[in-house]
């Protein structure tokens, strides 16, 4: 999984300077719709600068993208590059110093109720004193979803994450993938329309962390529900998503949106040795030695085609 | 370790201090400390009697009133000022006057405002026992993990059921630790309010048996005041252990890591 490493020890520099050879077969991902059709999460120009004790700071400088219904979309960026802060913003935790986010047309200026967040804290985002079960309830308790029904989703999410064994466990007798899909549980049992994760496998170890990927291709496709999927991994990103957003490092744009053109069906021993994998992450990897270096895509704030030919 | 293990380790150390207390006063007879034998036989005369319903349930009552309405008040006024900076800004300092003024100064000025009744007996309680339990809860909901916070956030807990399901079990540690310490404050201001105007109850009826060189009797009381202190202890621990039992667990796990 972590390829990084590897990467890092297959030449960089010299890819860097071939920037322009292979980086070619990507497709990149089609201009913004030209009407609002079918895009379920609009970013536009958006801009963070967090005001602290040693001055502004500039998380996240102009961004702009769009994620179209039921797509599943990886946003892939080094640490510290801002991706905590863009789905703060785009979860309505915290507004942007300035540029909008738009869900379904409208604008976000709190937490939306079709909307489920994922945190990388699996160990702090689950309520302790609650059993696994009354944790994956209670949004729906909030919700005022009839006791039947509460009951059937919860069953269902569950299932889902292969958890029906634990319902009454707590959060903190389990192991941490077990916790991380505790929480993928109570996002789906919401029935979100967008799912956006941040880092959701960042802390569980390697081989939890392949099955949770998968966990998540198949209750994307099962739900249809729309995925922003935040990760520093570049294999996860090109694993997981049917588009890759790569981000700049702080101050953050986005450097290029490609489409990841692998079968739907993907299965981490095959799909990963695929050569079409390979040239994606080859891609993506190179794509952010560029953005480290300060290169920045020609239209930084347009999100769109951002090639560098 | 078995329950009859830890039975006998909770019992040896009394039984050796009764024992030595029992050798230390066999011999040279001490007007002002009774043998065991006696205050035993105080203990039963004095206490299984009318002075029960008289003096120890009144006692008791005001004590368990004063308690309970000092930890619904602290508990209230601490989920408020912890929630919000500026009330914390505002009050902050009054506060502090407020918890530094010894307690049992308030019994007099309680007693020309309310006059001495059950009513100014209880408020004596509840005006020392809020404090533990006030700052407590603050404390507690100021901790509220920001991760947690954002989740329930998300899924849209707000108002009240934020403060059910968060913000309280967040805070619950820290709020029976304040608990906790007012019981013992509580008991020493039942006894306070007693002995100052009072003709009932049990700090009344110790003074009372001390004026009158009742000096068994009046140890009997005070083993009775020690015994009131080791129940509610008791108590306040089984119920502890209930409430956070999530809390104990969860530690231990992050112990063991
Ligand atoms: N609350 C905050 N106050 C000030 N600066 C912050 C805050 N949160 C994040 N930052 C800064 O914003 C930048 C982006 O952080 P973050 O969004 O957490 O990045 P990522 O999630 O990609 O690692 C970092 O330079 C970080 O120091
Ligand atoms: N303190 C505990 N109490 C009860 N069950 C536990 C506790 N810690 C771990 N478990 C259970 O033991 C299993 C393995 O957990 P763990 O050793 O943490 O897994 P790993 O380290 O492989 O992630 C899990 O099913 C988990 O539910
Ligand atoms: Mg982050
Ligand atoms: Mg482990």
């Amino acid at each position: 999984m972590q390829l990084e490493p590897n990467l890092a020890a297959t030449n960089v520099p010299d890819e860097i300077r071939n920037a322009d050879t292979p980086c070619d077969k990507a497709m990149h991902a089609t201009e913004p719709l030209p009407s609002s059709e079918g895009v379920m999460l609009s970013v536009r120009g958006l801009k963070k600068v967090y005001q602290t004790d040693g001055g502004d700071n500039e998380a996240v400088r102009n961004l702009t993208f769009d994620v179209r219904a039921g797509e599943l979309v990886c946003l892939v960026g080094p640490s510290g590059s801002g991706k905590t802060t863009l789905l703060k913003c785009i979860s309505g935790l915290m507004a942007p110093t300035a540029g909008a986010v738009l869900l379904d047309g409208k604008p976000v200026s709190g937490p939306p109720k079709k909307m489920a967040v994922v945190f990388q804290e699996y160990g702090r985002s689950l309520f302790p004193w609650m059993r696994v079960r009354e944790n994956v309830e209670l949004p729906l308790k909030n919700q005022r979803v009839p006791k039947a029904e509460r009951t059937r989703l919860v069953n269902e999410a569950l299932e889902a994450v292969g958890l029906s064994h634990v319902p009454r466990s707590f959060p903190w007798q389990l192991s941490g993938g077990m916790q991380q899909r505790v929480a993928i549980a109570r996002a789906i049992a919401y029935q979100p329309e967008v799912l956006l994760m941040d880092e959701p496998f960042a802390a569980v170890d390697a081989q939890t962390r392949a099955d949770l990927e998968d966990l998540i291709r198949v209750v994307w496709k099962k739900l249809g529900v729309t995925v922003l999927f935040v990760t520093h991994d570049i294999d996860e990103s090109v694993y997981l998503g049917e588009r890759v957003i790569i981000l700049s490092s702080s101050p953050t744009v986005v450097q290029e949106d490609i489409v990841i053109d692998l079968p739907a069906d993907r299965d981490q021993l095959n799909t990963r040795s695929t050569p079409r994998f390979a040239e994606l992450r080859h891609h993506v990897y190179k794509q952010i030695q560029l953005a480290k270096k300060g290169h920045r895509p020609a239209s930084a704030s347009a999100g769109k085609d951002a090639r560098s030919d | 370790m078995t329950a009859l293990k830890s039975v006998l380790f909770a019992l040896t150390l009394p039984a050796l201090l009764v024992a030595f207390w029992y050798i230390a006063t066999s011999g040279a007879k001490n007007f002002f400390i009774p043998t065991p034998a006696l205050l035993a036989e105080k203990f039963v005369s004095v206490w299984f009697s009318d002075r029960f319903f008289s003096d120890v349930l009144p006692s008791l009552g005001r004590l368990v009133i004063g308690l309970v309405s000092a930890s619904v008040l602290g508990i209230a006024a601490g989920l408020l000022i912890g929630s919000f900076r500026w009330l914390r800004s505002l009050t902050e300092p009054v506060l502090e006057f407020f918890r530094a003024i010894p307690p049992p100064v308030l019994v007099p000025i309680l007693m020309l405002l309310i006059g001495v009744s059950d009513l100014m007996k209880v408020a004596v309680i509840v005006s020392a026992c809020v404090w533990p339990v006030l700052l407590n809860t603050v404390e507690g909901v100021r901790a509220v993990d920001s991760v947690l916070s954002e989740s329930a956030r998300t899924y849209g807990l707000s108002g009240a059921a934020r403060v059910r399901y968060l913000v309280l079990p967040s805070a619950s540690p820290q709020i029976m630790t304040g608990i906790r310490q007012s019981l013992s404050v509580g008991l020493i201001l039942m006894v306070i309010s007693e002995m100052f105007a009072s003709s009932s109850g049990l700090g009344f009826t110790i003074v009372q048996f001390q004026r009158s060189f009742a000096i068994p009797e009046m140890w009997s009381g005070i083993v009775v005041l020690g015994l009131i202190g080791v129940i509610m202890s008791f108590i306040f621990q089984w119920t502890e252990r209930k409430i956070l039992r999530w809390y104990h667990g969860l530690r231990e796990v992050e112990n063991a890591a």
